[in-house]
């Protein structure tokens, strides 16, 4: 188990350096000369353009740069913001609980309902129910989300009006921010209706996070239930007598876990990217949303910054992912 | 009373390339205490009527039979949850694959426990106790230590034991082992046989042994049934078969074992056992047969009497002379 | 192509169907998957055809009749049957000429992705260790990046067209055709038939791509069809955020992009173009099941 854990960690290290790498590239080699473009259509006198180039650090080698660049990451400074010059690390951070909480109640409603309807459309294998269930999860795998975030605007905000159209609660509610959960700060701030705003204001973005989620794992628990269920050691189960509940409830569905918990794990870079178009629709104050208007005020620090923490953050759940996998999956776990 | 009796049994697979007859009015008798070998090449339906018995078959099988019955019980008229009452307790059935037929996820301990937990009403103390009887019984050292041991932990042949521990565990009357040494090494092989062998004396169980290998039919069985492309084709004692064997293709087989071999080159037997695509009309073994002649490739042959080994032929070897006349 | 058709002929024997007859009966078996060629089929006509069918141009603009709603609501004419957008341009005629383009994204990033992608897959698989390990670890690095997030900022840096859009989606994309190639050729290599062409002498070239690529393509195919949606989706996606195709080009995101002020005023511009989105990558992906369980043998019914 040791030696798997440090095998996932030794291919970790190199993947961090490039993806440092990569999005130190963006900016730096590809064509298009950031001070230029941060002085926007003003323009920008010689000796200025000079003094900006040498503040930083453009007159330098490329190597250079990206050494500093790279001992900066590892010290947590991702430089400044060019509009705001707030540290891009700190704005990170007080963004992210939004898209964390949008997240997590996403993939906790894609679980809830994927993995049991993954579980009943195999098991019911090629019978009405297994063929709607099956329908209906490659109409969700197949959606544009941003049409369907529309969508759900027009029906349930604006023809009934039960849901707010963006934000994450009413402007009637101010409190500190403690957890920066909104569902937990609004409850431990007391305010009467402020956990209700709350809740219905992060409805409509996380049915439209989780659709992709969902139908992708409602597909993966079935085909992976369909694998097992004709492996020779179910047949054994059902030799031994066991009802059909415990065969596939137990047997079946703890080996169908095996890799639908990769799946699980998988979906959250699908989530960031999907992050980006439900936050810029519902207007969410997450790092989606900051990410888009940053790439549209060219805030380039914003942007590298933003890149690397967010592949970071995917390569930290992948590598969970894969050492979960190993605690999950007896023939790695027992070597 | 016998143990199990079968009549006429017929299994059908739906394919997409359509209906496929795996076995063909196969009728099968055990009595108490007794081993049957069943014999037969790949494809020639020996498992699947077995499978049949025990309803492991899946969705895409169709079943029919003129009796099946297992200690007086008709398996056909159970319902779920009675005929699992029967299956794992009083009929149980080992298989092929050692490696793969025991769960990965749990400890081989857990997988018999859990045999145990459903058909007997042990508890845990004595549950334990009987797993570390059983692989004393099969032959594994040190039960408590490989009773929290994976499948993956373990060789071919101790998951063979472990999958036979398993299946005795609550005491079957009927065991059906379903090639239990093809995937293991050969001195396993042997061992693993005098296994069941002795298990079966000790336990006075019964014993179906599917295999394609005569040699294990000779040093095990007391009576044997032939099986080709889903038919029965000849049922008779071990000895008499060997001795007289009235279907061309048992006589045949026979003749391919090397320690039977009079030339110095084995004979073997042309062509393949027919597929789904190309089965012959009239006798199913006359493409192959040296005897066919126009009747066998015209019309299905006739079951012979007891005397004749029940051969499904129009000319029956070692035919007394007045049974030919 | 020696080897494959070597196989073909053991299977032919005897009466069974040919391998091309099987696969199409098995994809034919498969209701959802027939549906969705036809769908597929239709979407490819109309992109063909769209300047004889469209009844107007995509860009004409008709003054006396903005944001008139279809033709079945109050207000709606046959002149404009699905009714017009905020300056009174023609719904069904932009949504025919957006196919133009998303067939055509499709198509163009499929094929690099694809090519790209299966080549180094190969190499990775043919290469000694270290060239394999390098190219694999410079895979992870990209899947690394969310796709789409990937994409956008690729696209901001070189320019928000939709050339550069589809460069961007099929360079996100081909780390998947890496990986699956190399993961084929890695399991096909170390087959009896490999060792056997290779005794006889077979060159590296040869090996790669006339021995082992054949046997390798059944899941690159269905890959490619799945690629296929993901690039209509993610290039109207980019469309969307203002970073495909621009204004007044047609495409199905980017005429999304501009409804998006009228979602509560006028739904039929928000609607359609979502529609025509759904419809095709549903089709598609209809399709690409259909093609997994025709040409995955494992997951057949047997």
């Amino acid at each position: 188990m040791l030696k798997f854990f440090l095998s996932r960690l030794a291919t970790f290290v190199p993947t961090f350096i490039g993806v440092t790498l990569i999005s130190f590239a963006f900016i730096r080699v590809l064509p298009g000369d950031p001070i230029v473009v941060m002085a926007g259509e003003r323009g920008v006198s010689a000796e200025r353009y000079e003094e900006l180039r040498s503040q930083y650090g453009f007159d330098q080698p490329l190597w250079v740069q990206f050494w500093e660049y790279f001992t900066g990451v590892l010290q947590g400074d991702l430089g400044e913001s060019f509009i705001t010059n707030r540290p891009v690390w700190d704005e990170f951070f007080s963004l992210f609980p939004a898209t964390m909480e949008l997240s997590i109640v996403a993939i906790i409603i894609a679980t809830a309902l994927g993995l049991p309807a993954g579980v009943i459309a195999a098991v019911n294998r090629g019978k009405f129910f297994d063929r709607a269930l099956m329908s209906t999860a490659l109409i969700g795998y197949s959606m544009p989300i941003f049409w369907w975030a529309l969508l759900l605007i027009i029906v349930f905000s604006g023809n009934l009006g039960w849901t707010p159209v963006s934000g994450r609660i009413g402007l009637l509610y101010y409190f500190d921010d403690v957890t920066g959960f909104m569902l937990i700060d609004s409850l431990l701030s007391g305010q009467k209706g402020a956990f209700t705003s709350a809740v219905s204001h992060l409805i409509l973005p996380s049915i439209v996070l989780a659709t992709i989620p969902l139908a992708v794992i409602a597909r993966q628990t079935r085909s992976a239930m369909l694998e097992v269920l004709s492996e020779d050691y179910i047949r054994t189960a059902r030799a031994k007598g066991l009802s059909p509940g415990r065969v596939n409830g137990l047997h079946a569905l703890r080996n169908a876990m095996i890799p639908v918990i990769t799946v699980i794990g998988l979906s959250v870079g699908t989530l960031l990217a999907g992050a980006i178009l439900t936050e810029t629709i519902f207007s969410w104050p997450g790092i989606g949303k900051w990410m888009v208007d940053s790439i549209f005020r060219r805030d380039y620090p914003v942007v590298q910054g933003g890149l690397l923490m967010i592949a970071v953050i995917v390569m930290i759940v992948n590598l969970t992912v894969d050492l979960l996998y190993g605690l999950i999956n007896p023939k790695i776990r027992k070597r | 009373m016998p143990l199990l009796t079968i009549r006429n049994l017929s299994v059908t697979f739906a394919t997409a390339q359509g209906p496929f007859r795996a076995v063909d009015k196969v009728d099968v008798d055990v009595n108490p205490g007794e081993i049957l070998a069943i014999v037969g090449e790949s494809g020639s339906g020996k498992s699947v009527s077995m499978l049949a018995v025990m309803g492991l078959l899946p969705w895409t099988a169709t079943v029919t039979a003129d009796e099946m019955t297992f200690d007086g019980r008709d398996l056909r008229a159970l319902s779920g949850p009675a005929r699992r009452r029967i299956v794992g307790n009083q009929l149980a059935m080992i298989f092929q694959e050692p490696m793969s037929s025991l769960n990965p996820c749990f400890t081989v301990g857990f997988q018999i426990r859990e045999a145990l937990k459903k058909h007997t009403d042990m508890d845990k103390a004595a549950r334990q106790a009987r797993c570390v009887e059983l692989f004393e019984m099969v032959g594994i050292p040190a039960p408590e230590r490989r009773l929290k041991a994976f499948p993956h932990q373990l060789s071919g042949g101790m998951n063979q034991r472990v999958m036979i521990a398993m299946a005795i565990a609550c005491k079957p009357r009927l065991l059906i082992a379903d090639e239990p040494t093809t995937a293991l090494d050969v001195t396993i092989q042997a061992q693993i046989l005098d296994l069941l062998t002795a298990l079966q004396q000790e336990t006075g169980m019964g014993l179906i042994l599917i295999t394609h290998d005569m040699g294990v039919v000779a040093e095990t069985a007391e009576r044997v049934a032939v099986q080709y492309a889903g038919q029965k084709v000849e049922d008779q004692e071990v000895q008499a078969l060997f001795d007289t064997p009235h279907h061309p293709y048992t006589a045949a087989l026979l003749a391919a074992l090397p320690e039977r071999a009079t030339e110095r080159r084995l004979p073997t037997i042309p062509g393949v056992v027919p597929g789904q695509h190309d089965r012959p009309a009239g006798c199913l073994f006359s493409p192959r047969c040296r005897y066919a002649d126009d009747v066998c490739r015209g019309t299905e042959p006739p079951v012979q009497p007891d005397a004749l080994g029940r051969a499904r032929c129009h000319y029956p070897l070692h035919a007394p002379q007045e049974a030919q006349a | 192509m020696a080897d494959a058709s070597a196989q073909t002929g053991k299977q032919m024997i005897g009466t069974r169907p040919s391998r091309l007859r099987d696969f199409w009966n098995s994809f034919r078996e498969n209701r959802g998957a027939v549906i969705g060629l036809y769908v597929f089929l239709a979407f490819l006509l109309v992109a063909v055809f769209a300047p004889l069918i469209a009844p107007y141009s995509p860009s004409a603009q008709f003054r006396d009749a903005i944001l008139q709603p279809p033709v079945w609501q109050d207000g709606g004419t046959w002149q404009f049957a699905l009714g017009t957008d905020a300056v009174g341009r023609d719904m069904l005629s932009r949504l025919i000429h957006g196919a133009r383009f998303s067939f055509f994204v499709g198509i163009v990033v499929v094929v690099v992705a694809v090519t790209g992608g299966v080549i180094i897959g190969l190499i990775a698989g043919f290469a000694p260790s270290w060239l394999d390990a390098l190219i694999m670890r410079l895979m992870d690095i990209i899947l690394a990046f969310p796709s789409l997030l990937l994409a956008l900022v690729l696209v901001a840096v070189l320019g928000p067209t939709l050339l550069n859009a589809m460069i961007a989606i099929a360079l996100v994309l081909q780390p998947h055709y890496v990986r699956l190639t190399r993961a084929s050729v890695m399991s096909e290599r170390s087959k009896d038939y490999v060792t056997a062409s290779r005794v006889a002498g077979a060159g590296r070239l040869r090996l790669m791509f006339i021995t082992v690529l054949p046997n390798c393509l059944a899941p690159i195919i269905v890959q490619a069809a799945l690629s296929f949606s993901t690039a209509i989706l993610d290039a109207a996606a980019l469309g969307f955020l203002g970073m495909g195709a621009q204004p007044p080009t047609p495409e199905w995101g980017t005429m999304l992009a501009d409804a998006r002020e009228f979602v509560l005023r006028a739904w039929w511009v928000v609607t359609f173009p979502g529609i025509a989105i759904l419809v095709t990558v549903l089709a598609i992906n209809l399709m690409g099941d259909g093609l997994r369980d025709a040409l995955d043998p494992k997951l057949k019914r047997s």
